[in-house]
């Protein structure tokens, strides 16, 4: 590859490079599409079809590589390659429905594949011409299959901007992501724009970080740009650790080279030369596909010196977190990237005045570097005018737990909760009943049926006692004990903490003891009052972000699900029947056939009865295991 | 710098922009309780972890509370310091503090002196009112200069920032995470095993029980109750000036002859000072300078600069941490150390008894010199030649386990014949005080005519690197005066490479301040004016003295006669110089 | 001991002194020790404080901070269960009991045969499959108690 070192070599390249992606583009344009329609953008190509396979970590881990191997066999043994190109791309986003296979330009979109279905999939619609209906997506009411994407319930309301390459482009390849307008932001900004425009537009565009805390991005970089210094940084903050958020690793495999240009812009607009990725080891995929972006961007003078034939200069580097969930806060995992441990320090002084070896350095995460370079080449309007008032955009939430769909969706700020977690992913798992939906993952807080026609945005969330966090968004149903719930992310944050401050370190350790009391049976009204009081020190002391919202899992189920604990601390019973030690396991007699299996298994011979007679549990025997009711073939044992 | 104007607690206050919340409000007279927090003002010792989170205020238009210690004031803050929510959360905070900390008040060393007892009056914890099921729980580790319970340990952070940012020794560090957070070496090895330098400045700075000295008054109680033995104290210079100190006396006060009558109470059965052999070792390491520096002038390769060697926390760094350069510190032994060999060997001869029968006692202000006492070199035949080494605090200890009422004693001299020092051996016990002490001597050599004012006002003084030249007997001699040991780190690498200043001469303290900082000193509770009030009182000694030059010592002067025949002497070399090594750990 | 061959630190030597700068590096270089001899031992970390300037106290804080790191040899068949919020929401809990019912072990640790080795960890990101649990490089989905068993026993 040569280096590009114009504006217009951009273009060009640009424009030449366009036809890699003709036949997905206007396979994705317009609807139900004739099989005259599809010959026709055929014609207009060398190639006739794409298959592209998902080759996100999800569907990796379904052996998408192996259905991407056997495509491309199946496809070079009928001599056909010229023709059917076959990609591996990033996350669709549909990970319930996983490995996905999309085919266009006839946009079909199969799900759960397995590498054995690939050669019915060549034979009959690859060479045939039909679909294959087993594996199209079936609606969940009526059944009744859906081969274009755009009509699933899944997709209709998603808006995709930071995720708009993601499954469309191969994340490898970045002729590709050029054809996508690639690097054209960055190439407007140095060519066109200073550094003080750039940081309007980023204000006006009423852009909020989207790492957790909604700091608007434009003020961040203007505070870091007036902040004279012979070296700034550029930190991109890939140390997604919130159990069940998945977003960042999505964009960073499925469009790298997004974050690789926002960073850029970003250290044009601060006055950057140095830019780093702090990064999860965890994901060696997105690392490699990183990697992979950051080397060619070199390759083709993207990033290096005088970029564009302009004065501007910027590199970045990768640097490897270890492990530790309060590196995603920036004063630690600055002092983690310098080698230390990584604890908090105070703020002031803030990273934008003194941040990494000392330095100005602004720190953005993952999704917030993505929602860049389209903010710059569509405008700050078009930005602002989606979302709510307060919170422009949209927003990626990784949505899972007992819902039906689970994945990657990204809406306009201002949807529902409702609208999420029932359209767009189908509602609660098994039928089972709406319980709680948890945002903001363990700094966030449980919110219930009667916050679900809450329109999401930063704002609203923290009012209703949790917050937008990174975007993990957990469903939970009726099976789901709440005071065990908090139990879980006070375990999580007490393991996370690092210790240096008194309320995270003591505090939390003391709130999952009084938590696990209250689970075993052993809590009293004294303990509910003491959670309240000890979680607004913790609040109000903790010296960091992480211990400053550790308590608030066990406020918002305080408050939403009071009788739950009640019904723990007085009556000690566990209405979700989740609490092992509150259980109680009981025979009903009426189904008990008297086969006698359960009382063979019971370890300590708490189960008495006649042959083909209803058996009986000694309560106080019962060490309550659970080993009789998985012997039970007749439902006849229950725990309540 | 422009001033800011704030208000806290209704009161109106102008400070210096960059000033802390803490320091606004001592200015209008509210102490705002602390805990992790320890500004050693002129030291490099300064902890502001905020993470004790004790000293939180309220800050209208904050959502939280704040540190007072680490939140900078700016300008028309309103800052209240003593309301529900904060007096609330302060209790909380050292009432969790207290759920973690063993409930051993009654026999921990820190009993009475303890910032966390005082901090947990302050704030009104009467009963603790957090359920708790569980305490971290590890090993104590004991060595034969500190002993470390990290069950006591409340993460202030204050011993590692003075062990690796103050000294630079780099044994410490935050250890796990979370709940099991603590502070610890390499592995949890014993210290023995790490680069500590055994300075015992993180003593110094515990808050808790969790670091202190181990405590050797019992086998001092052992000794003397031994009919069998002839027991000999020696007392480091430091220590009389802060002894008073640990019975409520002003710091500062000179509680020299309070301290002789208090040992020999003890049953001593001499009491000699350190002073004389301090005044030994201007003689030995004077000698030493002097040949070195000729050596150097006759164009032939010497070793330079002579670094001094009296500082055993010093002398472990430098073992430690740096390669190939073990010729450059002056082969003296410490005074402690010396005094030991003269007293086992010139006076146990004199006594006409066998050295086994012999107990030398050091009374130090140093932790360190347990380690250098327990050195193998400095044994004959297994047999010590200092015995048992007390701390400051170890001998205020003992007095009030016998029973003595220090302050209405009265005043006793030293014994003869080792007892008697110049007040230039008493300066060893302050930063530049050796050099001086070496200075007063060495120029009355070099120049042969009395030295008409006997300070030297360059060598003194807090900040951490001195440099002075002088000449004499027309050579230019170039020094540098050192304490705390990220100083000497910066000196000595300067040395390695290359030695830019052309340094002659290095005069290296472990502690800052030099003795009277020591690390077996009364706790000083980061209140630099006590070392300040320590240092005066050893300068004021030393003015008042009638005898301030080593070599004018009259009864170095007889043994030599009677024993070593000069300075450098073959038996000098045998029994008052050592070598060092290089000592690799973790 | 065969797994602290010289060659090994020779590797990391080499890698240590190919670093542009020292400074900063400890944790780059602790992850590249890991990949080297599969777990950081007393003489690993030894050797890359004195390599790298840094205290042998830092290193060993450093090593203690973050999770990623072990000083303790994993098993022959490593094994991770998710504990992610999805995959506990969904049952994990149950599935890492049942997995050190088996291997009869505690908490996380080597089974004394140095066959398995567990451990739990926070979201691979694979939320759609939960509860997940990866073996080595193969990853299950969807796993319940009552698969546990055939799972180990693809290994024995």
């Amino acid at each position: 590859m040569s280096k590009i070192q114009t504006i217009e070599q951009l273009n060009e390249l640009s424009n030449n490079v366009k036809s890699l992606l003709s036949i997905r583009e206007q396979g994705e344009k317009s609807d139900d599409k004739t099989k005259a329609d599809i010959k026709a953008i055929a014609n207009g190509s060398k190639e006739k079809i794409n298959i592209l396979i998902c080759g996100g970590t999800g569907c990796k881990s379904s052996e998408s590589d192996k259905i991407v191997e056997n495509f491309r066999n199946k496809i070079s043994e009928l001599g056909i390659q010229e023709e059917v190109k076959v990609l591996k791309t990033g996350c669709f986003g549909f990970c319930e429905k996983g490995p996905i296979v999309k085919v266009l330009p006839d946009n079909t979109f199969y799900v759960m594949v397995t590498p054995e279905d690939t050669d019915e999939i060549v034979n009959t619609h690859i060479v045939g011409g039909n679909k294959v209906d087993r594996l199209l997506y079936k609606n969940t009411e009526t059944n009744e299959s859906i081969s274009d994407s755009k009509h699933m319930d899944f997709y209709k309301k998603q808006m995709r901007i930071a995720l708009r390459n993601c499954g469309v482009i191969d994340p490898n390849n970045v002729n590709e992501y050029i054809a996508r307008e690639g690097y054209k932001a960055l190439a407007t900004c140095i060519t066109s724009m200073d550094s003080q425009q750039v940081i309007n537009l980023m204000k006006e565009s009423g852009l909020r970080g989207r790492g957790g805390g909604g700091f608007p991005t434009g003020l961040k970089w203007e505070i870091a740009s007036k902040n004279n210094a012979d070296q700034k940084y550029v930190v991109c903050n890939a140390d997604e650790g919130d159990p069940g958020a998945f977003m960042d690793r999505s964009i960073l495999e499925g469009d790298p080279h997004s974050i690789v240009e926002a960073m850029a812009i970003c250290g044009y607009a601060i006055g950057a030369s140095m830019g780093r990725v702090y990064i999860r080891a965890e994901y060696p995929l997105a690392i490699k596909r990183l990697e992979k972006a950051i080397l060619d961007a070199r390759e083709i003078g993207l990033l290096g010196d005088n970029i564009l034939g302009t004065n501007f200069a910027f590199d970045i580097e990768i640097t490897f977190g270890a492990g530790a969930f309060v590196c995603g806060e920036e004063t630690a995992l600055i002092h983690s990237m310098e080698g230390e441990r990584g604890e908090p320090t105070m703020k002031p002084p803030f990273p934008a005045e003194k941040g990494f070896w000392g330095k100005p350095t602004n720190v953005n995460n993952v999704e917030t570097f993505a929602n860049i370079p389209v903010i710059i080449l569509n405008g700050a309007k078009w930005y602002k005018a989606i979302g709510t008032e307060r919170s422009a955009g949209t927003k990626v939430f990784a949505l899972a737990g007992k819902v039906n769909n689970v994945g990657l969706v990204e809406v306009p700020m201002g949807t529902t909760l409702r609208e999420v977690i029932f359209d767009i992913g189908g509602g609660i798992k098994n039928g089972k009943k709406f319980k709680a939906v948890q945002t903001g993952g363990p700094s966030g807080g449980c919110l219930t049926e009667k916050d679900l026609d809450t329109p999401i945005d930063f704002d609203n969330l923290i009012a209703k006692g949790s917050m937008m966090g990174s975007g993990g968004m957990i469903v939970m149903d009726e099976d789901n004990c709440m005071p065990a719930v908090a139990k879980f992310y006070l375990e999580f944050t007490q393991e996370e903490s690092c210790g240096k401050c008194t309320p995270c370190r003591i505090g939390t350790t003391r709130l999952r003891e009084i938590l696990s009391m209250i689970c075993d049976g052993k809590g009293t009204m004294e303990h509910l009052d003491e959670l309240k009081r000890l979680s607004g020190v913790i609040k109000d002391t903790a010296l960091c972000g992480l211990g400053q919202t550790a308590p608030n899992p066990v406020l918002s189920t305080l408050d939403a699900f009071y009788d739950e604990y009640l019904a723990h601390v007085v009556d000690k019973k566990c209405p979700s029947a989740q609490c092992q030690k509150l259980l109680e396991y009981v025979i009903i007699p009426d189904n008990c056939k008297g086969c006698t299996l359960c009382a063979r298994q019971c370890p300590v011979n708490a189960i008495s009865g006649s042959v083909k007679e209803a058996h009986v549990i000694d309560k106080l025997k019962c060490i309550k295991c659970g080993a009789c009711i998985d012997k039970c073939k007749f439902k006849a044992i229950i725990k309540r | 710098m422009s001033n800011i104007n704030l208000t806290i607690d209704g009161k109106k206050v102008e400070v210096l922009q960059g000033s802390m919340i803490l320091d606004a409000a001592k200015q209008v007279g509210v102490d705002i309780p602390t805990l992790c927090y320890l500004n050693l003002h002129d030291t490099k010792m300064k902890n502001q972890s905020a993470s004790c989170r004790v000293c939180v205020v309220e800050v209208e238009g904050r959502r939280n509370l704040a540190p007072a210690c680490a939140t900078p004031v700016t300008e028309g803050m309103v800052v209240k310091t003593s309301t529900m929510r904060v007096l609330e959360a302060r209790k909380t905070n050292v009432e969790l503090l207290i759920t973690d900390h063993p409930n051993e008040c009654l026999t921990c060393n820190k009993s009475g002196k303890c910032e966390l007892q005082d901090v947990a009056r302050k704030v009104g914890v009467n009963n603790i009112s957090i359920t708790s099921n569980s305490m971290s729980t590890y090993p104590i580790k004991v060595t034969k200069t500190i002993v470390r319970d990290m069950n006591k340990c409340i993460m202030c952070r204050r011993c590692e920032v003075m062990c690796n940012t103050v000294q630079s020794v780099g044994a410490l560090s935050g250890i796990n995470r979370g709940f099991d957070a603590y502070v610890g070496p390499a592995f949890d090895e014993s210290l023995e095993d790490t680069v500590c330098t055994h300075c015992g400045q993180c003593i110094a700075v515990c808050p808790v029980g969790a670091l202190s000295e181990k405590d050797d008054t019992g086998k001092v109680i052992r000794a003397l109750a031994d009919p069998e033995k002839t027991v000999v104290f020696q007392t480091a210079p430091a220590t009389r000036v802060a002894i008073g100190e640990e019975f409520g006396l002003a710091p500062g006060t000179i509680a020299t002859g309070k301290m002789v009558s208090a040992i020999k109470q003890l049953g001593a059965d001499y009491v000699f000072d350190t002073d004389f052999s301090a005044d030994l070792t201007i003689m030995e390491e004077g000698t030493e300078l002097i040949g070195r520096v000729t050596k150097f002038l006759n164009g032939e390769k010497a070793s330079l600069p002579i670094m001094t060697s009296c500082c055993p926390g010093w002398v472990n760094f430098f073992e430690t941490q740096f390669k190939g350069m073990s010729d450059l510190p002056s082969s003296c032994r410490s005074p402690q150390q010396m005094f030991g060999a003269v007293a086992k060997n010139y006076f146990a001869e004199k006594l006409d008894i066998p050295r086994e029968k012999m107990v030398v006692v050091s009374i130090m202000p140093c932790i360190a010199k347990k380690y250098e006492a327990d050195r193998e070199e400095f044994k004959v035949n297994g047999n010590p030649d200092v015995d048992i080494v007390l701390s400051t605090r170890e001998l205020a200890q003992l007095i009030k386990i016998a029973n003595i009422k220090f302050n209405e004693l009265d005043e006793s001299k030293f014994d003869a014949p080792i007892g008697f020092g110049t007040s230039a051996g008493v300066i060893f016990g302050v930063t530049g005080g050796v050099l001086e002490a070496a200075l007063r001597t060495v120029y009355e050599e070099l120049e042969a005519k009395p030295l008409e004012k006997l300070e030297f006002e360059t060598v003194r003084g807090l900040d951490g690197v001195k440099l002075a030249s002088l000449t004499i007997g027309g050579i230019a001699i170039n020094t540098a005066i050192v304490h705390g040991l990220s100083n000497a780190r910066q000196i000595v690498e300067e040395i390695q490479s290359g030695n830019p200043r052309d340094l002659h001469v290095v005069e290296i303290m472990a502690c800052p301040g030099g003795c009277v900082g020591g690390g077996g000193q009364p706790l000083h509770h980061g209140n630099i004016d006590i070392i300040k009030a320590r240092t005066a009182a050893i300068y004021n000694i030393d003015d008042t003295s009638a005898d301030r030059q080593s070599h004018k010592n009259p009864f170095i002067d007889t043994l030599y006669k009677e024993y070593y025949e000069k300075p450098n002497s073959h038996k000098a070399h045998e029994q008052l110089h050592t070598t060092y090594s290089e000592r690799e750990k973790y | 001991m065969e797994e602290l061959s010289q060659e090994k630190f020779q590797e990391l030597g080499q890698f240590i002194d190919s670093l542009p700068s020292k400074k900063g590096e400890l944790i780059r270089v602790l992850h590249k020790a890991q990949e080297i001899f599969g777990y950081l031992p007393k003489e690993v970390q030894y050797f890359v404080g004195r390599k790298l300037g840094v205290s042998t106290a830092k290193v060993y804080g450093v090593v203690t901070f973050y999770s990623y790191f072990t000083m303790s040899p994993k098993g022959k068949n490593h094994i991770s269960v998710c504990l992610g919020t999805a995959c506990y929401v969904r049952g994990a809990e149950p599935v890492l009991d049942e997995f050190r019912k088996i291997l009869n072990i505690q908490g996380t640790e080597t089974t004394p045969d140095g066959k398995f080795s567990l451990c739990s960890l926070r979201c691979i990101g694979a939320c759609g499959l939960a509860p997940v649990v990866t073996v080595g490089e193969k990853v299950y989905g969807r796993v319940t108690k009552e698969m546990v068993a055939g799972i180990l026993a693809e290994y024995k």
